[in-house]
C-alpha cells in the first residue's frame, strides 16, 4: 500500500484504537423526549376549567399499574372529567402530532427537500377537501378518513407530477406545486362549503384545526391508520437514510428506490389523512418537530423519525394545552398556536437549508 | 467467457441516439478506461454497464445478464463510484461507507457486527481509520473520493465502474486515487471499467482503451494503438504530442498551435 498523499489534516481526530459505532438513537435524547412527553401529559391531566386535584390524578393514573388498587379520593365526576374529557383528548393529540411529525419527516426523506412537510404538499388540502365533501354528502363520520385519505392521494399526487412536469426534480419546483394544489383544492373546497351553508359552521371548526370534541371514538377511528402508517413509515428508517444520497446512487446500492419512495408517500399520507380527518388542519408540526430534532440530535432518520414521533405528539398536547388556557374559558384552535409557533420557525428553516437535507 | 462482454449495446435518450451498437468485452480482473470527447456517451455508457437503465443489446458479467438482476443481486454484482456523489449532511465517514453493505442487509433491517468489521478493515485499507467519525461533508474532495471508494468496494461486487473519478482532485490525489484502484484490482480480482477525461491517466493506467466518438467506438485496444495523435486531432480536435512511456503506456501532451501562437500579440 502506498503511502496516503492526503494525510488526515486535524490533530484531533480519534484514536485508531476507539471502536466503529454505526450511527444510532442516543439514549439521552430518547430519555429527554420521554420526559417531556410524559410531562406534558400529566400537566395536561391536570389543567383545565374543572379543577381537579393533581394527587388524585397521580393516583388515578397509577392505578392503571397491575396490582395497584388505590383511592384517590376523586369523585365520580371529577372522574369522568379526567378519563372522558381530557385523557382521550390528549391521546388524540399525541396520536395527530406524533403523526404528523413522523409524515413530515417521511416526505422530506424520499423527497429530499427539507421543506416536504404535508401542508406544503397539498396532502392536508386534499385531505381537507376529501373530508369537506364527505361532510357535506353524507352523516356517516366513519367514511371520514377514507373520503380524506382519496382526498390526499390525489393532492400528493398532482403535487408531484405537476413539480415534475414544471421543473424536473428540483426541490423548489415541488414546493411551488405543492403550494399551487393547496390552494385549488382548497378554493374547490371554499365552493363546496359556500354552496352546502347549513353545514359550513361544523367544517368551518373542523378546518381551523381542533382536538375539541375528541372523544374515545375518535380515538378508535383512527388508531388502526396510524398506527400502520407510523410502522411502516419508521421500518424505513435505514431505507430513507440510503436515499439521502438521491434516487440515482440508492438504486446503485441496490435499494428499489421508486418502491420505497411510494411505500413511505402511501404510509405518510394515510396518516395524514387519518390526523386531519380528526383533528382538522393543524399546520406546521410536520416541518417544526422534524427539524428542531435534526438541528439538536442527529440528521440520520433513525434519530429523526422515533424522535419525531415522541416530540411531535409532546409538541401537539402541549400546543392543545396552551389552546385551550390561554383564552380560558374560550378556546383556540390548536391549529393558530401552532401556526403562531410554526411560521417563525419555518422562516428559520428557510435561511437555514440551502439545498437537499 | 468470464468478465464484462456488452454486445451491441445502444440507447435513445430524449430522441437522441446517444450510444449506438457498442461491443466491448473485459476480461476478468481487467480496466478498460472510456476516453472521447465531452458528450461522447462515456458517462451513458457505464450506467448501462451498472444495468439500471433500459437498452438495446446484452451486458453480461461472468456469464450473468445485469439486466435480469434484481436490485439487490446488481448491487453484489456491480459497485459505482459516481461522478458527482451526493455528500448527505451530518452522515459519518463510517455511516457513508456502511452505504455500501446495502445490498447485504436485510430489506427493513439494519447493519450487523459482520458489516461493521468489513466496514472498519475497507476504512484501514483506505487509510480511512482516522476519519470515520468526520462528516462527510467536512472531507477535502480527496478524502472524499477515497470515502466514496470505499463504499463502492463495501459491496464487494467483483466489477466496478469508475466515473471520472479524478475530476476533482489535483493532480497528486488524482493519481493516487487511481494507484489505489489498481492496488484494489489486483488485490480483490475486480474487473474495473472507467471513464477519464485526462487522457494521460487514460494512458498509464489501463490494460485497454476504447474511444468513444458520437456513442460508437471509434478505436479500441492498448493504449499505444488508441492514444495516437492522428486519432486525438480527429476526434477531439487537439493538438498533441504523444510520447511513448516504455513499460506504462503513453504520456499525452497538448501543444500549441504555432501558427495562432505567432498570430496572438
Amino acid at each position: 500500500m502506498t503511502t496516503p498523499l492526503s494525510a488526515p489534516k486535524s490533530p484531533a481526530e480519534s484514536p485508531a484504537e476507539s471502536p466503529l459505532r454505526p450511527v444510532r438513537l442516543p439514549r439521552r435524547w430518547l430519555l429527554l423526549a420521554s420526559a417531556l412527553l410524559v410531562g406534558v401529559v400529566v400537566v395536561g391531566m391536570a389543567v383545565g376549567p374543572a379543577g381537579v386535584p393533581l394527587s388524585g390524578i397521580v393516583v388515578e393514573i397509577v392505578n392503571y399499574l397491575p396490582g395497584v388498587d388505590l383511592d384517590g379520593g376523586l369523585s365520580d365526576l371529577e372522574s369522568a372529567v379526567l378519563w372522558e374529557l381530557r385523557a382521550p383528548r390528549i391521546v388524540l393529540g399525541l396520536l395527530v402530532g406524533g403523526m404528523l411529525a413522523l409524515a413530515g419527516a417521511g416526505y422530506q426523506g424520499v423527497f429530499r427537500n427539507p421543506l416536504a412537510d404535508p401542508y406544503l404538499l397539498g396532502v392536508a388540502a386534499g385531505a381537507g377537501l376529501g373530508a369537506t365533501l364527505a361532510i357535506v354528502t353524507t352523516a356517516d363520520r366513519l367514511l371520514l378518513p377514507i373520503a380524506a385519505f382519496v382526498g390526499a392521494c390525489v393532492g400528493v399526487a398532482a403535487t408531484y407530477g405537476l413539480g415534475r412536469s414544471a421543473g424536473g426534480r428540483s426541490s423548489d419546483s415541488l414546493i411551488l406545486a405543492g403550494v399551487a394544489v393547496a390552494a385549488f383544492l382548497t378554493a374547490i373546497q371554499t365552493y363546496v362549503n359556500q354552496r352546502h351553508s347549513d353545514s359550513l359552521r361544523e367544517v368551518y371548526g373542523w378546518i381551523l384545526g381542533r382536538l375539541l370534541t375528541a372523544g374515545w371514538g375518535d380515538v378508535v377511528m383512527v388508531l388502526p391508520y396510524i398506527a400502520v402508517a407510523a410502522a411502516v413509515i419508521l421500518a424505513h428508517r435505514r431505507l430513507l437514510d440510503v436515499m439521502s444520497v438521491g434516487h440515482a446512487e440508492a438504486g446503485g446500492l441496490g435499494v428499489p428506490a421508486a418502491r420505497v419512495r411510494l411505500v413511505v408517500v402511501l404510509a405518510a399520507t394515510l396518516g395524514t389523512a387519518a390526523a386531519v380527518a380528526v383533528s382538522g388542519l393543524i399546520g406546521f408540526v410536520g416541518i417544526v418537530v422534524p427539524h428542531l430534532v435534526r438541528m439538536l440530535a442527529g440528521t440520520s432518520y433513525r434519530i429523526v423519525l422515533p424522535l419525531a414521533a415522541i416530540v411531535g405528539a409532546a409538541f401537539l398536547v402541549g400546543a392543545d394545552l396552551i389552546a385551550r388556557t390561554i383564552v380560558a374559558p374560550g378556546e383556540l384552535p390548536v391549529g393558530v398556536v401552532t401556526a403562531f409557533v410554526g411560521a417563525p420557525f419555518f422562516t428559520l428553516v428557510l435561511r437555514t437549508s440551502r439545498g437537499p437535507a | 467467457m468470464s468478465g464484462l462482454v456488452a454486445s451491441r449495446v445502444g440507447i435513445d435518450l430524449l430522441g437522441r441516439t446517444v450510444i449506438d451498437d457498442v461491443s466491448v468485452t473485459v476480461p476478468a480482473g481487467g480496466w478498460l478506461t472510456l476516453v472521447g470527447p465531452n458528450g461522447a456517451g462515456k458517462s451513458t455508457l457505464l450506467r448501462i454497464f451498472a444495468g439500471g437503465v433500459a437498452h438495446r443489446g446484452r451486458v453480461d458479467f461472468d456469464g450473468v445478464r445485469l439486466a435480469g438482476l434484481g436490485s439487490r443481486e446488481r448491487a453484489r454484482t456491480v459497485a459505482v463510484v459516481p461522478q458527482e456523489p451526493a455528500r448527505p449532511s451530518g452522515m459519518t465517514v463510517l455511516d457513508y461507507v456502511l452505504l455500501g453493505r446495502t445490498p447485504y442487509v436485510p430489506y427493513l433491517g439494519i447493519e450487523s457486527a459482520a458489516d461493521v468489521a468489513i466496514v472498519g478493515e475497507l476504512l484501514e485499507v483506505l487509510d480511512l481509520r482516522p476519519l470515520a467519525s468526520r462528516s462527510v461533508t467536512s472531507l477535502s474532495s480527496g478524502e472524499f473520493q477515497r470515502v466514496v471508494l470505499g463504499r463502492a468496494l463495501a459491496q464487494q461486487a467483483p466489477l466496478l465502474l469508475l466515473d471520472e473519478p479524478t475530476t476533482a482532485l489535483d493532480l497528486g490525489h488524482a493519481q493516487h486515487v487511481l494507484e489505489l484502484v489498481d492496488e484494489l484490482r489486483v488485490a480483490r480480482e475486480l474487473t474495473v471499467v472507467s471513464a477519464l477525461h485526462d487522457l494521460t491517466f487514460a494512458g498509464q493506467f489501463a490494460d485497454r482503451i476504447a474511444m468513444l466518438v458520437d456513442g460508437a467506438v471509434a478505436a479500441e485496444g492498448v493504449a499505444s494503438d488508441v492514444l495516437t495523435e492522428e486519432l486525438i486531432a480527429t476526434h477531439y480536435g487537439a493538438r498533441v504530442r504523444v510520447v511513448a512511456d516504455t513499460d506504462r503506456g503513453v504520456v499525452v501532451v497538448p501543444v500549441r498551435d504555432r501558427a495562432r501562437q505567432e498570430a496572438s500579440p
